[in-house]
């Protein structure tokens, strides 16, 4: 343990036992919200939460709804989640919760029991090595071994969780350890000569990006997770309006910039629009902001660098920049900072004006293909347009969460999210099971809000035992089920790539929802017409106080378009049947 | 292209298991790795050897540096340096061997340090193509067991690695 991390000025100390430390922590960190679930190694920490009155225990049904719920409560807020779970099987099943947030950034804080400290590496009950086990998919973890340690790691924690490029740490505290005495400090601060962020960008490369910026004829910006993580989409409005520079958002960027803007192109890269994806080939000067060149926003690297552009990356860790493409001025620094400075810069420059009518002209050529078109059916409803109605009736104000799937697509494309923090998904990991307790999270950042859960009838049943913690929270969730019958987004690559064998997408014996719904108290409703979508909408979304479920049998055979296959580059995109007929009759 | 990455990292257990682990998790060459406490105890120093495109060894000396232990990093390829690394070869001595082996033995600067009966152990240090060199040059079937300690290395001069 790093001794400068112990500069605590209270001299107030009181002793107490471990597990009421660690509550006095969490506290002190002004958390407002604990999801966990109790077993042995955890039991005095269960003790010590009984008898405070800071935060609140939301008792979920399954350890990974409880990291997932945090997860989300963190994306929608900003502040730190933070989930309690037990040893072994409990810290087992926090691990796929740990590894979404993880490969999304998302800072939390997980606190998982452990066996007694002398009982670790004898096999002992419900022993697991759980920092052996949460390495690859933290940003940091602890194991815990004198009570003394508690206070100033669990500081650590949340610090590191925090700052710089965000992530999940794991505290792991063997049982022992809470039962013993120590005298309480809560730090004030943390210092870590091993840890020190960088968040000022350098002043003589933000230069040469706004003067890059200045002379683009062909400009693109392109924002990603790390905008809305840092909290920089007001800075990054200014710039863009300031320049009048077409920009995308990565689908962990939605709401990073207003989607209703027409400066805004829509998302980009597999599921992207063509205008997105076009602009993004063919630019000639690209800001990147806080986003990564995933392999699913760029296709293949080879094309995408087939084609000369000079790129700008604005980014809090030094290993995104130059990862998959090779980056001509990288700025390393958090987005809210280094877009400030921008902005001032620009603002000094005697002519700010850009020459991009030409370009502009070039890019509403693209739009004009409208790639996000489907054909509307009035005998079978269309995924597109159950999304389309949400995004009316919710006016745009709700807080979205996903699952992984075709649903998960046709929500980002179709639901314009003009603020930062409403669109909750897994990304990285691209986990099924995240849409219910993401919607959990949500609520319980924001309890007067609307919140929208669009899922698909495979992943829901992933982490459906939340229905019951919604049940017993009086959580006015509305579930939004894009029910295909199918494990569409699977059924949609084998109908692509492996000639209709559709092999174990189909899912037989689904649960009969609405009843499924209410057996847990809730409001159940099947939605088989087209015509009826949007009254069911506004009446499920009038029942303000209930948690509502909504089974819209849609359109079996619909894909997701345009779609860039694997392999493939970014310019080179399948377009929905709609769309290429209608082209093909243009021309 | 080989090369030589030394670093700091506070002397924690399970600090060592996290730089093992990012090198297996991302695919990247180890060619030997060492560590051991350094004059201030709460740091360990540790050198690793590893071979990568240039691409790579930018990814991998970012993301050293991206783990929370570690304090400082250094590719000592960006300028001079030394490295050593310490064998130990018990080899054959008897008949022909036995005067062959010491011949070879003060050739390159090694000294015997055990006497058997049958056979002699030679401790030997230099760079790692050193000890290659040592071991092409003396007769294979003579060699009866090598240990080797992976390289160590340390900047020329004023390159200093320090926190
Ligand atoms: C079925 C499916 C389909 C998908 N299709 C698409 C698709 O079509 N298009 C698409 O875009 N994605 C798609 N994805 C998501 C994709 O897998 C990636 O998760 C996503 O593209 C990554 O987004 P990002 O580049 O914004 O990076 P993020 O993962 O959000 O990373 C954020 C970056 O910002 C940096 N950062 C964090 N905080 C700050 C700060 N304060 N200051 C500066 N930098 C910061 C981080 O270091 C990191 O480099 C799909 C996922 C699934 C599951
Ligand atoms: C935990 C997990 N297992 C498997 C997958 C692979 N996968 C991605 S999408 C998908 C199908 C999802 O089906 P559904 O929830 O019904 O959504 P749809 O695509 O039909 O909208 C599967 C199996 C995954 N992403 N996550
Ligand atoms: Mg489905």
């Amino acid at each position: 343990m790093d001794a400068s991390a112990h500069s605590a000025t209270d001299t107030h100390a009181k002793s107490m036992t471990g597990a009421d430390i660690v509550v006095s922590c969490l506290n002190e960190e002004k958390v407002k919200f604990v999801f966990g679930y109790p077993g042995g190694a955890v039991l005095h920490i269960y003790d010590a939460l009984y008898k405070q009155n800071g935060f609140k225990h939301i008792l979920v049904r399954h350890e990974q709804a409880a990291v997932h719920a945090a997860d989300a409560y963190s994306r929608a807020t900003g502040d730190v989640g933070v989930a309690l779970v037990t040893s072994g099987p409990g810290a087992t099943n926090a691990v796929t919760g740990i590894a979404t947030a993880y490969m999304d950034s998302i800072p939390l804080v997980v606190i998982s029991g452990q066996v007694p400290v002398p009982a670790i590496g004898l096999d002992a009950f419900q022993e697991v090595d759980m920092v052996g086990v949460t390495r690859p998919c933290v940003k940091h973890n602890f194991l815990v071994k004198h009570v003394k340690d508690i206070a100033p790691t669990i500081k650590k924690a949340f610090f590191i969780a925090k700052t710089g490029r965000p992530g999940p740490v794991v505290v792991d505290i063997p049982k022992d350890i809470t039962a013993h005495v120590a005298d309480f400090i809560y730090p004030k601060t943390v210092e870590m000569r091993s840890y020190n962020p960088i968040l000022k960008g350098h002043s003589g490369q933000i230069k040469k990006a706004v003067k890059l910026l200045l002379g683009a004829k062909r400009p693109m910006i392109y924002t990603g997770g790390g905008l809305v993580l840092g909290n920089g989409a007001a800075e990054l409005v200014k710039l863009a309006k300031a320049l009048n520079f077409p920009v995308t958002n990565t689908l962990m960027g939605l709401g990073g910039y207003p989607a209703t803007d027409k400066q805004f192109v829509g998302m980009l890269g597999m599921h992207g629009t063509y205008e997105a994806n076009m602009a993004m080939q063919h630019c000639d000067v690209l800001l990147a902001v806080g986003a990564r060149f995933d392999d699913r926003v760029i296709g293949n690297p080879k094309h995408f660098g087939g084609q000369k552009r000079t790129i700008i990356h604005i980014d809090v860790d030094p290993s995104s920049i130059s990862k998959r493409v090779k980056v001509d001025v990288p700025i390393v620094g958090d987005v809210q900072s280094v877009l400030a400075d921008m902005n001032e810069i620009l603002a000094q420059e005697e002519n700010q004006s850009t020459d991009t009518a030409d370009w502009w002209s070039q890019i509403n050529e693209w739009r004009g293909i409208q790639s996000l078109d489907y054909t509307y059916s009035d005998s079978v409803i269309k995924p597109q347009y159950v999304v389309q109605k949400l995004w009316e009736v919710t006016k745009g104000e709700a807080y979205v969460t996903s699952d992984v799937g075709q649903h998960q697509m046709w929500a980002a494309q179709y639901y314009k999210f003009d603020k930062p923090r409403r669109w909750i998904n897994s990304g990285g990991l691209g986990t099924m099971g995240v849409g219910l307790p993401y919607a959990m999270g949500c609520q319980f950042a924001d309890k007067h809000a609307q919140v929208a859960c669009i899922t698909g009838e495979g992943s829901i049943q992933m982490n459906i035992q939340e229905l019951s913690t919604c049940a017993q929270y009086g959580l006015p969730i509305k579930v939004i089920l894009l029910n295909n019958r199918y494990l569409g987004m699977v059924r949609q690559w084998q109908e692509f790539f492996y000639e209709n064998r559709y092999s174990e997408s189909y899912m037989d014996s689904l649960p009969d929802f609405v009843k499924l719904a209410e057996s847990y108290g809730h409001v159940g409703m099947r939605i088989t017409n087209p015509a009826d979508v949007e009254g069911a909408l506004k009446e499920a979304f009038d029942r303000k106080d209930k948690f509502v479920f909504m089974d819209f049998l849609t359109d079996q055979t619909e894909n997701v378009f345009p779609m860039v296959e694997n392999g493939k580059g970014l310019s080179e995109m399948v377009l929905s049947p709609s769309t290429a007929s209608r082209l093909k009759g243009e021309e | 292209m080989r090369h030589i990455i030394s670093l700091l990292m506070e002397n924690e257990a399970g600090a060592l298991s996290r730089v093992a682990g990012l090198f297996s998790a991302r695919g990247y060459n180890i060619e030997s790795l060492t560590v051991a406490v350094t004059e201030d105890p709460t740091l360990s120093r540790m050198t690793i050897v590893t071979t990568g495109s240039d691409d790579v060894i930018e990814q991998i000396i970012k993301q050293l540096n991206k783990l929370i232990d570690v304090v400082k990093v250094l590719d000592l390829n960006d300028g001079k340096h030394i490295e050593r690394e310490l064998m130990l070869v018990k080899v054959k001595a008897t008949g022909v061997h036995k005067d062959e082996m010491k011949r070879m033995c003060d050739i390159f600067r090694g000294r015997i340090i055990d006497v058997a009966d049958n056979s002699y152990t030679i401790e030997l240090t230099g760079s790692c193509s050193k000890l290659d060199a040592f071991i092409e040059a003396i007769d294979r079937s003579a060699i009866l067991e090598t240990v080797r300690t992976g390289a160590s290395g340390i900047g020329r001069g004023d390159r200093i690695l320090k926190v």
